[in-house]
């Protein structure tokens, strides 16, 4: 589905990323993971189109994306959240997904102006599918709000609606429960589980061990810009490598 | 639902299109009312105000860019009508739509470079745009008249219907003004639209959602060109005299005042804040002679208090109330 190719991005001569391959299976759940500063955000960003890679490939369903403008990425089917959220605050919750869904919109502005009947059901669909999205992330409340006022938890719930509502092929979560409570957290967690059951391909970064556990079907680990392990969330628990990337991390810090 | 709440349910479903309906009607009749010609002068100049306003609202309310040249546009139409009609003997409906087009591609020549900078210098590179046409209308005189202006413009015709009289003109300039209205909300509440809000709130999330924010800058910007391309047309047309004075930068301030005082991102903001801007100094002889400094003390004093507008600011807070209250019944 989707293979990165010895990836390397370097800021100011300090490697991100350093000569990183791995493959997504379709209709799986893999986890990038990896101690703060690993490189996780970089890759997402580089399969995005967000940041461009200083070297390596990435292909999408049989075609080389590498480097290609993020909203042509986006065209192609690959939806992602962002670590520190990027919502946009002035609009409302039902305005920002429908946002997500910028994908199957028309683009041309001289329909926009006239609205003929056939932009006109273009939209009241779109509303219809945005209108599910919120419904399934339990956000229909919520519609007419200013994201600007909601609560944390909610506005992520926000970003994973505006993410899924296009249907993507590919969905990237950049820490999609950092800062939620347990309860909240647990809701997510269904959420990547009922996503992963109804086919979707997910890539996960994230640092709660006990989510990453329990919803990936392969887990990849990063450490200071090298991928150092990859397999079964089993055998990776048990690789010493990935131990000690964390373990001595803590200590040396501790 | 019982009928009330339906009633209540049509009225919000159709809320855009009911609004449109009502201007229109209270458009159509109040001159007839009320015809005073010194009145019906000022509001057709703010119809045609409206409509630059409402472009630029949409290049800087909707899609968050800043250009402080807008009167440049204008005067192309303008003094493009003028010319073509005058000078070269061209009949006055094509011209609008030759000099919309002309003004298009100047735009688009303009913009493709200018709309890789942002904020301040963005602001810098219209402001110069807008003083090299000045500068143009005012040293080539023998084409444009020069500081003295340019007069004898025609009025505007349907067959044998001349749109001579401020009356007439009324309806012209307003009929211009509800399109022109009609179509700015169009474009608000279509794919197009939520794509250049999203650019205006966080550009690299709407390009990961899959919108081409540079494409996308472009084309409202040469939207907003055209639309106050026709507006200089209808200028010309209506006053038939066109000068320097009407487009040099303090212009192309002004109408950015009308946006941000009308409401940034609110079609109907446009309207409220070139009506405002341009009423007011007629009512206020104070406001007449100190006109520069009271339209920089409202500028700054909506920013620190209402930064979005006054529409706009106060239907946002509108908005966060009605949540609310909804929120609590539920
Ligand atoms: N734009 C940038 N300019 C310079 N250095 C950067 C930039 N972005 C990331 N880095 C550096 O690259 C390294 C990897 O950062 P990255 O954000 O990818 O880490 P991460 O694995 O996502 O960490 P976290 O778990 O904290 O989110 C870090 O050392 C970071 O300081
Ligand atoms: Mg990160």
């Amino acid at each position: 589905m989707l293979d990165v190719t010895s990836l390397c991005r370097n800021f100011g001569g300090l490697p991100a990323l350093s000569e990183v391959s791995f493959s997504l299976q379709r209709g799986r759940v893999t986890a990038l993971i990896g101690p703060n500063g690993a490189g996780k955000t970089t890759m997402i960003n580089c399969i995005t189109g967000a940041d461009l890679p200083d070297a390596g490939r990435v292909d999408f369903a049989g075609e080389e994306i590498t480097g290609l403008p993020a909203y042509r990425v986006a065209r192609l089917g690959i939806a992602r959240t962002f670590q520190n959220l990027r919502l946009f605050p002035r609009l409302s919750v039902i305005d920002n997904v429908l946002c997500g869904l910028t994908v199957h919109g028309g683009k041309s502005m001289l329909g926009a102006l006239l609205r003929p009947p056939s932009v006109r059901n273009r939209e009241r669909r779109l509303h219809l599918k945005a209108m599910a999205a919120l419904d399934r992330f339990g956000l229909t409340e919520l519609a007419d709000w200013p994201v600007g006022v909601l609560a944390y938890g909610d506005r992520k719930r926000v970003e994973l609606a505006r993410a899924v509502v296009s249907d993507p092929s590919l969905i990237l979560l950049d820490e999609p429960v950092a800062g939620l409570n347990h309860e909240e957290t647990m809701a997510v967690g269904n959420e990547i589980r009922a996503l992963r059951a109804q086919g979707y391909t997910l890539l996960l970064v994230e640092h709660d061990m006990d989510l990453v556990m329990g919803v990936s079907d392969h887990v990849v680990v990063l450490d200071g810009g090298r991928c150092i392990a990859s397999g079964t969330p089993d055998e990776v628990r048990q690789n010493p490598l990935v131990l000690e990337a964390y373990l001595g991390r803590t200590s040396a810090t501790a | 639902m019982n009928s009330r709440d339906k009633i209540f349910y049509f009225l919000y479903l159709h809320r855009t299109g009911l609004t449109v309906l009502m201007l229109t009607m209270v458009l159509a009749i109040y001159p007839l009312l009320y015809g005073n010609p010194y009145i019906l002068g000022l509001t057709n100049l703010i119809g045609i105000y409206t409509i630059v306003v409402l472009g630029l609202n949409l290049f800087i309310g909707y899609a968050g860019q800043i250009s402080l040249g807008h009167a440049a546009f204008f005067a192309l139409g303008a003094y493009g009508s003028a010319l073509m009609t005058t000078e070269w003997g061209f009949w006055p409906w094509p011209s609008i739509v030759l000099v919309a087009l002309g003004t298009a591609m100047i735009a688009l020549l303009v913009g493709i470079p200018a709309l890789r900078l942002h904020g301040h210098y963005l602001a810098m590179a219209t402001l110069g745009f807008n003083i090299v046409i000045y500068t143009v209308l005012v040293q080539w005189d023998e084409l444009t008249g020069g500081p003295s202006g340019f007069a004898g413009i025609p009025s505007l015709s349907i067959g044998s219907w001349q749109f001579d009289s401020d009356l007439k003109l009324h309806y012209l300039v307003w009929a211009a003004a509800l399109i022109c209205l009609t179509l700015g909300l169009n474009l608000v509440r279509s794919g197009v639209g939520r794509g250049l809000a999203a650019l205006a709130g966080d550009e690299i999330a709407a390009r990961s959602l899959g919108v081409d924010t540079r494409t996308a800058k472009v084309k409202v910007f040469v939207l907003s060109a055209v639309l106050a391309s026709l507006a200089g047309s209808l200028y010309a047309h209506t006053f038939g005299f066109v000068s320097p004075d009407t487009f040099g930068i303090f212009a192309s301030v002004d109408f950015v005042t009308m946006v941000v005082v009308g409401g940034l991102g609110s079609v109907w903001g446009s309207l409220f804040g070139a009506a405002l801007l341009t009423w007011l100094p007629e009512f206020i002889d104070l406001f007449e002679a100190y006109k520069e400094i009271i339209h920089g003390l409202l500028l700054v004093v909506v920013l620190l208090y209402l930064p979005q507008g006054l529409v706009t600011g106060l239907v946002d807070l509108a908005r966060v109330r009605l949540a609310r209250r909804r929120h609590r019944r539920a």
